[in-house]
């Protein structure tokens, strides 16, 4: 066994992996772990990794379940590529995981849990803790099963609710070897299992022992102190995506002054949404389970033509079942709101990863000349401000907006500032403010294109929408072709109007010079993290462009292209972000960096991308 | 014919007041026009706002309807209209809502939205003109077209077994359901008029003429010398007789409906029980076909029972009352969170 760590007293960042069996309470423990650590102050983002099947076979590497996150004191972009802790709270656990560990990485082994049946379950002939295999590593053997009995035999529990208790014994040990105190955690434990005083007891017990285990035998090499960052003031709280999506939209619904229908048909991974929307009922949320997808998106547009808010939540195969729907929403200019969380396709496909390749559909996936807004989130928080902007876009620009997230946002936490109502911008709902027989139901205004949100309760204003095409300012039918051409130029253009209310494309690192990385969507944390990391190493000309707006892309897009050499797009799909572009931009080359394996980037595979463009 | 009882209103409207400025512009002679004409009369006599009327419908030549009717109103996707519609009555419940679908919308490609809009009992109001055959299309087989009728897409007559669109709504778990020929223009009227009154989802099935395709297909029960023996005109506790001397009516004979001389002194001669819970009853009354029995029309299901739009406010209402967590500030300061200086 090698004794030496890559562990040291002071680090910027860290990046741990919990991992057991999907009932040792890895999700709980990982959880706990950055509520905790972001309360000390550390910037964090965390990923789950859960098992396919909902109830795979005990002990098998196909149960196994997952919580990754990465700490630190410099801002903190993604849930890190490789890992310097690993707790497995079995052989399966080691077995699945064991390929995230950085050579000189340290294993946390619950020893006990590596017994003969064990072993066999996750096809190890001999104990890989034992049988020289894991040299390159540092082992901590710790008995946590036996340990955690021990420490609580007489509380009056059976040997399956000692045991249960054996994930917060891990979780003590690395609050031990990362210097935090165990008082927040306490806390939580406290709050958790209020209802269950036995639980708490049991609870803080067996995180003290494993806290104490690690002081008393020195488990590893030495503690790491990590400094705190220096994140802008204000009251945090961890955030996942799907969970942040629907926030947005509470707070559009206020900002709004609008009341909030969704109405969404289940999907993985989107159906937090509806999960967090229906138990908002408590805020006056009207939530709509459909029985199927196109009803889903038809009972939106109900609700918006009578002057809610509306949304649709979905994933990719469910997108495509409410396109013909969305030409309808899109030909009648009324406000709607899409979300789709990406995941990888086509067809089922691996519903429960993630990708990026319903960008096409996104963009392109209706009959007939039907251009619509297209936004994508960039990280667990920025999907609350991204719902915030869909929702605002839509209802002032009488306009459906689609906004892509994916499984990586949706299942990711990230601290997030809570905000003060009062600075999200506001929100201005067209109404037209003249008497009844001024108005026409497709007259415009001038600048943005946009018809009036008349709607049920407005008297004098009924009118009638509908798929068939209609007679320009007046909305009746027409068959007229120009009519028809100028309609479609119309809208098209009506799209391109909203850039006139968006913020300029930032670049981040150089402002010109060799190469321009550009991402879309969830990528944000991997590339930025690369860039940093070679910026650190003295690289100077490159920069990185990351597109929140897709459709209509920013004004000054052409322009921040033209002060690079060389353009290379990162996306997890077979390219279509950079066939956009090439349509959009033929005057410029596009290179193109994809990933279509059901997974994140790792800033390492970017880095290696760019040291391989600036070297062509 | 049941006298038609009218709320009165502040300002009395006339079915002019729901007529738009659009060219009506089906067939010259088609039923679609009754039932315009009958449904704007209703519109008028109801207790309404104007502004709160919403007509929705789906695709095909009777959801060109809502074009032709002054109200707000959705010319929305083919078979989507319940769908579009439940969407806007849970957004706004006091709006009083009227779907408008044909035979192909609503049993074919809305099929799904429309037994879930039954089996929720949401209170909207559906009428569907059942031409038996797709007429904007010009002239395929439907869902509800009989065995035997030469169609575009069955040249030698249609193979399929239809749907009875009574059995379908009572079956999915409408508390309302009607039928009634296009041409008996009281009873369209009434029947407009008691779903309006009925809580709960309203199914109205026209027997509606196309004069084009199907011309004459609902001749046997509506027409002039035939109506008498083959349709029976069920009306809300009173015997179910017809006939042209009105000398038939109808008794249970184990599990089946049989038909005997009327005798008023016969205590197991059937009455009509619109409001009874049990639909079994009801079922059978939709199903009664020719050449066997009469075709029933008239109210012949109407049933109370809480509605999915109530129970979705009630529990909003009731969310809202006892929340803990009444601002958004309060929301998003749940759980833990910390603060840094
Ligand atoms: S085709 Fe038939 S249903 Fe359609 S408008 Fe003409 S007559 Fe009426």
């Amino acid at each position: 066994m090698s004794s030496k760590s890559i562990l040291t007293p002071e680090m910027q960042k860290v990046v741990i992996r919990f991992s057991g069996d999907s009932g040792d309470g890895m999700q709980l423990t990982g959880d706990m772990f950055s509520q905790s650590s972001g309360q000390a102050g550390f910037d964090l983002t965390t990923t789950p990794d859960f098992p396919a099947e909902i109830r795979a076979p005990q002990g098998s590497v196909g149960g196994v379940s997952s919580f990754q996150i990465q700490i630190g004191g410099t801002e903190i972009y993604t849930p890190g590529d490789q890992v310097d802790v690993l707790v497995v709270m079995n052989p399966a656990a080691l077995k699945a995981n064991i390929g995230y560990l950085k050579p000189g990485g340290t294993i946390i082994a619950d020893a006990d849990s590596f017994n003969p049946r064990n072993l066999k379950k996750a096809d190890y002939e001999e104990n890989p803790l034992d049988d020289g295999t894991l040299e390159e590593y540092y082992i901590i053997r710790a008995p946590a099963t036996s340990l955690t009995k021990e420490a609580l035999k007489d509380l009056g529990l059976d040997t399956a609710a000692q045991v249960r208790s054996k994930n917060m014994f891990a979780l003590g040990m690395v609050t031990f070897i990362f210097s935090q105190p165990l008082s927040r955690l306490v806390k939580f434990i406290e709050k958790k299992f209020a209802k269950k005083p036995a639980l708490i007891e049991a609870n803080v017990r067996a995180l003290e022992a494993g806290f104490n285990f690690g002081y008393s035998i020195e488990a590893t090499s030495t503690t790491v102190h990590i400094p705190p960052a220096k994140l802008p003031q204000g009251t945090y709280r961890n955030i996942d995506g799907n969970t942040a999506i629907a926030w947005g939209f509470l707070a559009a619904a206020e900002r709004a002054g609008r009341k909030l229908s969704l109405c969404s048909y289940p999907i993985t991974p989107a159906s937090e949404i509806l999960h967090e929307l229906s138990a908002r009922n408590d805020m006056g949320a009207i939530v709509f389970q459909a029985e199927d997808e196109i009803a889903a998106v038809c009972a939106a547009i109900g609700a918006s033509f009578v002057g809610n808010l509306s949304i649709t939540t979905t994933s990719g195969p469910g997108l495509s079942l409410k396109s013909e729907a969305m030409g309808l929403a899109l030909i009648s200019e009324i406000p709607l709101v899409i979300v789709d969380v990406q995941r990888a396709g086509p067809s089922t496909g691996l519903p429960t990863k993630t990708e990026q390749s319903d960008l096409n559909q996104a963009l392109y996936g209706r009959h007939g000349d039907a251009p619509l807004v297209v936004l994508a989130a960039s990280s667990p928080d920025d999907c609350f401000h991204l719902a915030y902007q869909a929702a605002k876009i839509a209802m002032e620009h009488m306009t459906p907006v689609i906004l892509l997230s994916d499984t990586y946002l949706a299942s990711g936490t990230s601290p997030w500032r809570i905000p003060d109502l009062t600075e999200l911008p506001p929100i201005t709902v067209p109404k037209f403010e003249g008497p009844p027989d001024q108005w026409e139901s497709f007259m415009r205004d001038e600048e943005y294109l946009n018809r009036y949100w008349m709607h049920p309760g407005d008297a004098g204003f009924e009118h009638r929408i509908g798929g068939l095409e209609k007679k320009e300012g007046s909305g009746n039918l027409t068959y007229d072709p120009l009519n028809h051409e100028r309609m479609t130029q119309l809208r098209a253009e009506k799209v391109q109007r909203v850039a006139g209310k968006l913020p300029d494309q930032q670049v981040y690192g150089a402002d010109s010079g060799e190469l321009l990385i550009v991402g879309w969507g969830s990528t944000h944390g991997s590339i930025h993290t690369a860039l940093d990391e070679l910026m650190q190493d003295g690289e100077k000309g490159v920069g990185f462009a990351h597109f929140n707006y897709i459709n209509p892309l920013p004004s000054n897009t052409a322009e921040v292209f033209s002060r690079f050499k060389k353009i290379l797009v990162c996306e997890l799909n077979n390219g279509q972000f950079a066939g956009y572009l090439r349509t959009r931009f033929p005057q410029f080359t596009f290179g193109q960096y994809n990933k279509i394996q059901g997974q994140p980037f790792f800033a390492s595979e970017i880095k290696a991308q760019i040291i391989n463009a600036l070297t062509e | 014919m049941p006298d038609i009882d009218v709320k009165v209103q502040a300002t009395p409207r006339s079915r002019k007041d729901f007529v738009s400025d659009q060219a009506v512009r089906w067939c010259p002679g088609c039923g679609d026009y009754a039932i315009l004409a009958n449904m704007q009369k209703a519109f008028a006599q109801m207790d309404t706002p104007k502004e709160k009327f919403l007509s929705v419908s789906g695709i095909g030549c009777s959801s060109r309807i809502t074009y032709y009717i002054d109200t707000f109103g959705i010319h929305s996707v083919h078979g989507r209209a319940l769908a579009v519609a439940t969407g806007a009555k849970l957004a706004d419940p006091e709006l009083n809502v009227w779907v408008f679908t044909g035979d192909g919308d609503s049993m074919a490609i809305g099929g799904n939205h429309f037994i879930h809009a039954c089996r929720r009992n949401i209170n909207i109001n559906v009428v569907i003109f059942n031409n038996k055959i797709y007429g904007m299309t010009k002239g395929q087989s439907s869902p509800t077209t009989p065995p035997g009728v030469k169609t575009k897409t069955a040249g030698d007559g249609s193979y399929e077994n239809p749907f009875n669109i009574g059995e379908m709504a009572i079956a999915s778990g409408a508390t309302f359901y009607a039928r009634v020929p296009d041409n008996d223009h009281k009873l369209l009227e009434h029947v407009m008029m008691e779903a309006y009154r009925h809580e709960g989802v309203s199914v109205i099935e026209v027997l509606q003429n196309c004069v084009i395709f199907t011309d004459g297909i609902h001749d046997l029960i509506t027409g002039k010398d035939t109506k008498d023996d083959n349709q029976v005109l069920l009306e809300h506790g009173k015997p179910m007789i017809f006939g042209k001397e009105q000398k038939m009516g109808f008794k249970i004979d184990g599990f089946r409906i049989k038909e005997v001389p009327y005798d008023v002194n016969d205590p197991d001669f059937l009455v009509h029980d619109a409001s009874v819970k049990d639909s079994t009853m009801h079922l059978a009354l939709a199903k009664l076909e020719l050449p066997e029995y009469p075709v029933a029309v008239g109210i012949i299901r109407n049933a109370q029972k809480q509605t999915f739009d109530q129970i979705v406010h009630q529990r909003i209402e009731d969310a809202m009352s006892r929340s803990e967590t009444p601002t958004l500030q309060d929301l998003f300061r749940q759980g833990n969170t910390w603060e840094l200086a």
